[in-house]
C-alpha cells in the first residue's frame, strides 16, 4: 500500500503547443510511478499514446474497455502494439477551453521484470460524444529493464496549451 | 516546425526541441496508426448502431418507445 507521494517533475505546455512531453532521466529511488494528466488537442484526436524508454517496437500489449457516450461500451485489444493508448484528450471539436484528464499508474518500474500499467482517462466534452477509456497495459521489451523516461504523445498531433502532465514517484515504505 | 518538451526528471528543466527528421517520420507513423484504430472504432460503432436498429425495427418499436420499455 503506498504511503508516499512525492512529486518528480512537471510539464506545461506553452503557447506553441508540443507533440510530446517526454520525462528524462526518471530516478529509480520509488516503487511505483504515477503521471497526472490534464490535455487537449491543438489538432485532432482523443488518444494519448505512451512509451518507454523510447520503446516505439511492438512490445506493448493493451486491452481496452471503452464508452462514447451513446451505444453499449465496448472494448479491444492489441497484442503487439508499438505503445500504450488510452482517450484522455479533449479534441478541438468539443467544447472550448475543456480538458481531457487522466492518469497511469506504473507498478514496480524499477525491476527488470515487463511493466504493468493501468490507465484510465475522459475526454471533456458538454454534448453526448465523450470518451471514457480504462486500459490494462503491459511493456515488455526484449530485455527488461527499469523505466527511465516516459513520453507522453497527443496521438492525433500537438497537445494544446496550458496542457499539463506531473510525474509522481510513490514509495511502499 | 513540430516541437517537444524534455523534461530533465533530476533538474526539473523544461526545455523545447525541434523534432528530428526521424521523429516526423515517426510521428506520421502514429497518426497513421491513429487514424486506423479511430476507423475501426468508428465501424464498431456503426455496426452497433445498425443491429439495434434492425432489432427496433423487427419489434415495430421506436428507441424512446424502448426506452420506456426498459426504464
Amino acid at each position: 500500500m503506498p504511503n508516499t507521494y512525492n512529486l518528480i517533475a512537471t510539464s506545461i505546455v506553452g503557447s506553441g503547443g508540443a507533440a510530446s512531453m517526454d520525462f528524462t532521466i526518471i530516478p529509480a529511488t520509488y516503487t511505483d510511478l504515477l503521471v497526472k494528466i490534464s490535455a487537449r488537442s491543438a489538432d485532432s484526436g482523443t488518444d494519448i499514446a505512451i512509451q518507454f524508454n523510447g520503446s516505439t517496437s511492438t512490445v506493448y500489449k493493451i486491452t481496452r474497455l471503452y464508452g462514447t457516450g451513446s451505444g453499449t461500451p465496448t472494448s479491444n485489444n492489441n497484442a503487439s502494439a508499438t505503445s500504450l493508448i488510452n482517450n484522455m484528450v479533449t479534441q478541438p471539436s468539443y467544447t472550448a477551453s475543456t480538458f481531457g484528464n487522466g492518469e497511469i499508474y506504473i507498478t514496480n518500474y524499477a525491476s527488470s521484470n515487463a511493466k504493468s500499467v493501468s490507465i484510465d482517462g475522459v475526454t471533456e466534452n458538454n454534448a453526448t460524444a465523450s470518451f471514457a477509456t480504462f486500459t490494462a497495459g503491459l511493456w515488455s521489451p526484449a530485455t527488461q529493464a527499469a523505466i527511465t523516461s516516459i513520453k507522453l504523445i497527443s496521438d492525433g498531433g500537438n497537445f494544446a496549451q496550458h496542457s499539463t502532465a506531473y510525474l509522481y514517484g510513490i514509495s511502499n515504505s | 516546425m513540430p516541437t517537444k518538451l524534455i523534461i530533465n526528471c533530476q533538474t526539473g528543466e523544461q526545455t523545447e526541441v525541434e523534432l528530428t527528421a526521424e521523429e516526423i517520420a515517426q510521428r506520421e507513423a502514429d497518426t497513421k496508426a491513429y487514424e486506423a484504430d479511430k476507423k475501426a472504432k468508428d465501424a464498431e460503432l456503426a455496426a452497433q448502431a445498425k443491429v439495434k436498429a434492425d432489432v427496433l425495427k423487427r419489434l415495430g418499436l421506436t428507441e424512446d418507445e424502448a426506452k420506456a420499455l426498459l426504464s
